[in-house]
Order: structure tokens, then sequence, then C-alpha cells
């Protein structure tokens, strides 16, 4: 090979309790070459770029950083070698302000003054504007992803590594980001970029190497694949498409008007004055940047949270002061993002999460005591229905790995026929055949006349299945559109734009 | 200038020796706390320091020998605290109880033979002519070294909190300490010194009550001075020089009650003994109700154990 190899690595092999994680992977960055690495969740990225950062050290195998043997001990001696993360989270301190993250994460950060200068200075240059006063807790998705890089790049790396970055973005900030990551590439800077969205791997990155299972399946050169190819290559698979049944709406099953509640968290974003109505056998999708009044819409509609009597209406009967249990009763079934300690409870096992939701809607329960037969007959249904990879019922819900819990989730509110059913992030972490079956189960529950509710921050997805589209933005809610003929561009002006954009700029002139 | 029979001068005198105990514990368990840990076990730390503080003094004759082996004292029993939540990941609030009571049958057992002895005494600083000052001689410069090193400790954390590198890593630790560990910072090591340093001010605090405050030894001679002090953390809002103010309040009513006493105010001794802990617990209710600034400014990661996943 011609080209100057900056990053090398040769049989790598990591093993954990149970899973070979990563199994001889070897592969080559060139300096200033966006390198894509592909696969699906659990294929071994994440456990390959924690070993280049540091963080996890091979069993097998060596690297090579510009000729010389590479095994950084720890995140501080990668940091040294040149080798910079951005990660996909964990990795901010919402009570910090911006220049104490940022200080952080340097081995030998100037003095704060000085320091905030430089922020400055460094987020203009890349046109990524930030103020390094303000709260990281007070930051949207994009900007607290802006804080990251800015922290890699006062480094100076010859390697940056960036796992998942667009996952929260919106389709503007995404070209933000990689107008930066195309000037960074062209300084002589080498990224390598994780992620599964393909669209973007082929519009940004000039080399690919695709995971399966820990081990390399495959490499090409992405602008000259198509995104189902690179897709096939992933899942080892041929892909299926849900399809729509394209049935004409009923009646107004799900109205929401003029709801308005505060978050009941203190970085939450609380509803303001939201409408809208779904019909049986629609699909709603409602998209939006994490952090815009999602979850607190979901508590709203689930009944967790509870607002005055006519702000949620099923056909037309308000239930907006009644909790989940009556809410379920009508026919409101919901499932939140957080899976653990929220949809589920961690240390119970499946039988015992099933009645959890269940036990209103199946009849789980007599006279106060529990039908334990019935409600291992609905758990083991869930899972067969749903194909949840469990050694059985009775394992803790704790023990299932986030894309096995999230199908039991789903599958457990699905499958108790609700005639509303709201869905916040349905496929988030979970594999694209998984992924494809949850959103086919939506799909088939709206064609037997439910209304379908789907907050997601996946855009594709949205288009996938949804009959009409809303934007949340900074809690409030806008006019739901037709999906058919809606382009990306449009989708991402509802979502507000390049998010902080504005801000940083109008602070920049007062300053 | 006498109200009811009881001097200002002397009142605040006694008050700023009242809460030195407190403060001390309480700024202990401010940088515990930061660092997301919850040690409930002050109480326990506290009268450990005390009872070690009282023995070092008494054979050593030296208070400052008695207030390093206060100090001593509560770490070595701080170090169970920190192998049972840092490394068998424990839960904090059980461990912490379990100090507490631990300590105070320990401390019981070691105090055997103590009692009734008089431990050697500390003198005040020398300030000179500063002390005949009216009023502010008598009311704020004539104490012993302790009342103000215990200002100066206070004013210490405050800055290494505040300034320096030390103590952004130790809040960010007690925020986040998934991402503090994925930037590749000694979660657990931190979690350790801060329980450590913690542990030391609870010492020093308890050998404060049986060297100079009360200064002898008996049982419980601590009166439930830890579970203010944690009381006082939380009036802080985590914030150091708020725990001066909450010391000196707390102080000022244990010290205001007493005198109360002395001069016989018309009402029952019983109200006004537990007017302290009554205040305590108003103090814990209304910083507590709500979403207040309180809440906003408690370390997110507080009482959390730390497992390094993959």
């Amino acid at each position: 090979m011609a080209r100057d190899v900056l990053l090398g690595l040769e049989g790598i092999s990591k093993t954990y309790p149970g899973v070979k994680a990563n199994d001889g992977v070897s592969f080559s960055i060139g300096a200033g070459e966006v390198h894509a690495l592909l696969g699906e969740n659990g294929a071994g990225k994440s456990t390959l770029v924690k070993m280049i950062y540091g963080l996890v050290k091979p069993d097998e195998g060596r690297m090579t950083l510009r000729g010389q043997p590479y095994a950084p001990p720890e995140p501080r001696a990668a940091r040294a070698a040149g080798v910079a993360m951005v990660f996909q989270h964990f990795s901010l301190f919402d009570a910090l302000n911006v220049a104490e993250n940022v200080a952080l994460g340097m081995d030998n950060p100037p003095p704060m003054r000085a320091l905030e200068g430089r922020i400055r200075e460094v987020s203009e240059g890349y046109g990524l504007p930030l103020d390094p006063a303000r709260l990281v807790g007070d930051l949207s998705a994009g900007e607290r992803q802006r804080v990251e890089i800015i922290r890699c790049l006062l480094q100076d790396p010859k390697l940056l590594i960036m796992d998942e970055p667009t996952s929260v973005l919106t389709p503007q900030e995404v070209d933000i980001l990689f107008g930066t990551l195309r000037q960074l590439a062209a300084e002589g800077t080498s990224i390598l970029y994780i992620s599964h969205k393909l669209e973007e791997i082929k519009a940004l990155c000039d080399e690919a190497t695709i995971l399966r299972r820990g081990k390399v399946v495959g490499t090409c050169t992405p602008r000259e694949k198509s995104a189902r190819e690179m897709a096939e290559m992933m899942v080892g698979a041929t892909l299926n498409v849900p399809k729509r049944a394209g049935k004409e709406p009923g009646p107004v099953a799900l109205k929401v008007q003029e709801l308005s509640v505060a978050s009941p968290s203190a970085f939450g974003t609380s509803l303001k004055g939201v409408n809208f109505e779904v019909r049986q056998g629609e699909v709603l999708g409602i998209g939006g940047v994490a952090g815009n009044g999602q979850d607190e819409l979901l508590l709203a509609l689930s009944g967790e949270l509870r607002t005055p009597r006519d702000t949620v209406q099923i056909h037309g009967r308000g239930i907006g002061d009644s909790g989940p249990n009556d809410r379920r009763r009508d026919g409101i079934c919901a499932a939140p993002e957080e899976r653990l300690g929220h949809a589920a409870a961690p240390d119970m096992s499946l039988t015992e999460n099933a009645l959890l939701s269940g036990a209103v809607r199946r009849g789980l329960t007599k006279r106060g005591f529990i039908d334990w037969a019935r409600t291992r007959d609905f758990a083991e249904d869930v899972v067969r229905t749903f194909d949840v990879r469990t050694p059985g019922i009775g394992t803790a819900a704790r023990a299932l790995s986030g894309g096995n819990l999230q199908k039991f989730v789903l599958g457990r509110e699905i499958m108790q026929e609700p005639e509303v059913i709201v869905v916040n992030q349905p496929t988030w972490g979970v594999d694209a055949a998984a992924a494809a079956f949850i959103r086919q189960a939506l799909l088939n529950r709206a064609e037997a006349g439910a209304a379908v509710v789907v907050i997601s921050q996946d855009i594709d997805e949205i288009m996938e299945i949804a009959d009409r589209f809303a934007a949340l933005n900074e809690g409030r809610l806008s006019e739901p559109v037709p999906t058919q003929g809606l382009t990306i561009d449009q989708i991402g002006l509802m979502l507000g734009g390049a998010h902080g954009m504005h801000q940083a700029e109008v602070s920049h002139v007062h300053a | 200038m006498d109200f009811y029979g009881i001097n200002p001068a002397v009142l605040i005198a006694s008050l700023m020796v009242a809460s030195v105990p407190i403060m001390l514990a309480a700024i202990g368990e401010l940088v515990v706390e930061k660092a997301g840990v919850l040690n409930l076990g002050v109480e326990g730390m506290m009268i450990m320091g005390a009872v070690c503080g009282f023995i070092t003094a008494v054979h050593t004759g030296s208070p400052w020998a008695g207030f390093l082996g206060g100090a001593a004292g509560a770490m070595a029993i701080s170090l169970i605290f920190a192998l049972l939540t840092q490394v068998f990941l424990a839960n904090q609030v059980a461990t912490g109880l379990a100090m507490t009571l631990f300590g105070l049958g320990l401390s019981s057992l070691m105090g055997q033979g103590y009692n009734g002895i008089k431990p050697p005494a500390m003198a005040d600083v020398p300030l000179g002519p500063l002390e005949d000052i009216p009023f502010i001689g008598r009311a704020f410069l004539s104490h012993d070294a302790m009342v103000y090193v215990s200002i100066l400790i206070v004013a210490g954390v405050w800055a290494v909190l505040k300034y320096s590198r030390v103590g952004l890593i130790l809040r960010a630790v007690g925020e986040n300490h998934d991402a503090a560990h994925a930037l590749g910072y000694k979660v657990r090591r931190i979690r350790v010194l801060a329980i450590l340093f913690g542990a030391a001010m609870a010492g020093l605090g308890g050998a404060y009550v049986s060297l100079v405050r009360v200064p002898q030894w008996t049982d419980g001679i601590t009166a439930g001075a830890g579970w203010i002090a944690l009381a006082i953390v939380v009036f802080a809002s985590w914030k150091p020089w708020r725990v001066l103010i909450g010391a000196y309040l707390f102080g000022g009513i244990t010290v205001l009650q007493l005198n109360l006493q002395a001069a016989g105010a018309r009402i029952p001794v019983e109200y006004l003994s537990m007017s302290p802990y009554l205040i305590t617990i108003l103090v814990l209710v209304i910083m507590s109700s709500g979403k207040g600034r309180a809440g906003l400014n408690a370390p997110a990661a507080l009482g959390q154990n730390f497992h390094a996943s993959r």
C-alpha cells in the first residue's frame, strides 16, 4: 500500500466471559483518512475503539502508531500519543461549565482564563461556536457534542475517534459537523468514524471496515458501494423493509389539546401548549433532538404526569387526570425510552415485569391475588412472538441485552392490544433485523385499528413507518404534516434547524 | 449590656467554640459528598475521634497529639466504610448507619477506665493586646488554636474545590463517575481519599469535643453532633462558606438554649434541649421540599456505587 499508515491493528482479540468481543481484527488507517468502522450493535466496535483509546487492554494482537508499537495502558497515554475520542455518551458533566468540562479532558490544561480564550478561538475556527462559561446541563445535544469535539481538538490529535456522533443531531447539525471533520481531514488528522448510518458513511468516509460478531467481514470504499450492499455485509443477511397497509384512518382515537406540563427533572424541558390528534389506524411520528420534551410527553400520555382532565382525551373522553393503570384500562399503553428502571424493573423476572404492566388489560390478578399461571403464559407469549433471546421467563430483566429487553418491553405493550400505543425511541440500541421487526409490529397494531404515537430521534425510522410527522422543539409541538413528500431539509428546519447556532452568533455579537 | 442575664460577647465566644466540632465534621462530609459518596457514619467517626483523641492526649500529655490521634482513629474506622462501599460495593446508606452504631459501641469499650480523668488543657492563642479590645477581643480573639484552624480549613476547602485541578476532578467524580472513568480518572481511588479526608475532619471534630469543649470522656459524648453535621451539608447546599454559616447557626442555637436554661427561662428544659435537633429537621424539610436550589447543587452521583464495567 502506498498510503502513509498512521494506525495499524494486527490480530486484535478480546474475550469477555461468555463473549468473544473481538476476534483477530486487523486493519489500518492512513494519515488524513476518514475511516469508517461499521457494524451492528454488539459487533465489537466499541470494544475495539476502547482498546485503541487505552480503556481496555487486548488479549492478543498488536497495534502500531506511525510504525512504532502502540499499547496505551490508560487513556492518558493514548492522549499523549495523539489519539483523542469523542464519546457517544457518558463523558460530560452537567453541573460544570464548558471550560471546566474541557479542562477535565486535558492532561495539562492552561489556566482557566487562557483556556476560555482558546475555546472561543478554536470553536469559531472550526465553525462550532461555544460560550465557555455556560453550564453544560443547559446545552442542546449538538452543543454538548461540540464541547467534546473542542476538548479533543485543543490537544492537536493525530487520530480522532468518533463513536456514533450523529445519533443526537439534527440534519443541519450533521452538515456542520461533517464540514468540520472534512476540514480536519484536510489538515492531516485521521478520523475513525463509528456508525451504522450508511448514508452518512457514504457521504463522509474514504475507507470502511465492516465488523460482524467481532470479526472483520469485509472492507470497502463506501463511495463505490450502495447503502444496501453495505447493510447486507453488516447484517450478513438480506433485510426486510416494513410494509404499510395503506388503509384509510378511522375516527380520532387520541386527542391532546393545550397540554402544558412542567418537567419533573431539573434539566428537563417543560411542555408548552401541545396539540395533536391521532386517528385509528394512523401512525404519528414525533421527531426532535433529545431533551426537547420527549420524555415529558411520554409521561403525560402514559399517566405518570397528571394534567387537567380534558388535555388528554381518548375517544373524546377526558383522562388527563387519571393514572397509568386507569389509562391502561381505557386503552392507552406506553413504552418509555429508558428500559432498565423505567420500562422494566431490573431485578425482577420477565414474568414479574410482564405482570407489572399487563395486569389490568390481560386480567392477570383475581381479587387482589396474582394469577401466576396466566401471567407466565402471557410472558411466554411475548417472548415467543417477539423472539426475545432469554434463557427463560424467570430471568431477571437486568440480565437481558438492551436489544432483547427492548423487544420484550415493546412486545409486552403491543400484545396488550391497546387502542392507543405510545412509544419513545422504540428501536434505540436494537440491531437492524430486530428494529425492522419492531417497526412491523407497530404497523400491524395500527392496521388492527390502534392509534400509534412513535416518538423517535431517528428520522429514517419516522419516515419509514409514520403517516404524519410533527417536531418537538423546546417543549412545543409543530403542526403535524403528512410524511409523504417530506424532504430531509424540511424536517431539519422543523426540528429547529442548526440548534444553538443562532444563540451563539448573538452572544458573539455582544462579546 | 446583658440581655436576660446573657452577655452577647460571651455568647458569641461560646458559639464559636460550640460550632467547631460540627463545622469540622460538616466540611469533611462536604468533600466526601462532593466526590459522590454519602457517608452516614459521621457520628461514628466523630465519637471514634473523641475517644482516640482523648486516650492519646491523656497518655502523651499533649492536646495536639490528641487531635492527631483522633483523626487517625476516625480514619481507621472509615477504612472499613471505604472497603465495604468502594471495593465490595455495599449500600452506602446501610454501611454508614452500621459504622455509626459500630463506632458508638467501640468507643464505649475503648473508653472504659477513662471516665473522670481530665485531659491536658489546650491553651488559648496568645494575641496579646488584641485580646483586650472591648467586646471583639472577648468574643472573637480569645480562643484556642482549633477555632481558627477550623475556619482556615473551610477556606482551604473552598479554594481547592473552586480553583484547583484536584477540586475540579473531585467534583467531576461526584457529578458523573462514568464520564470521569471514561476520561481516565481513578474514581475509586479519589473516593477513598475523599472518605479518608472526611474521616480525619470528623475525627478532629470529635477530639475537640472530648478535649476542649466538654472536656472529659463519657459514653456517647458527641450526642448527635455528627447528624447535625450531615444536616448542615444539605443546609449549605454543598457550599463551603455556607457550612461555616450553618455551623454557627446550629452552634448558636445550642449555646443559646444552654444560656437560656442557665438564665432560668420559663420554657421547660426539654424543649430547649431538643431545639437544635428540631431545627435540624425543620431545615432539612425546607431545603428538600420541592425542586429548590439545594436539589440542583447536590452532586448528581451522590450515594451511587461505581462499578467499572466494560
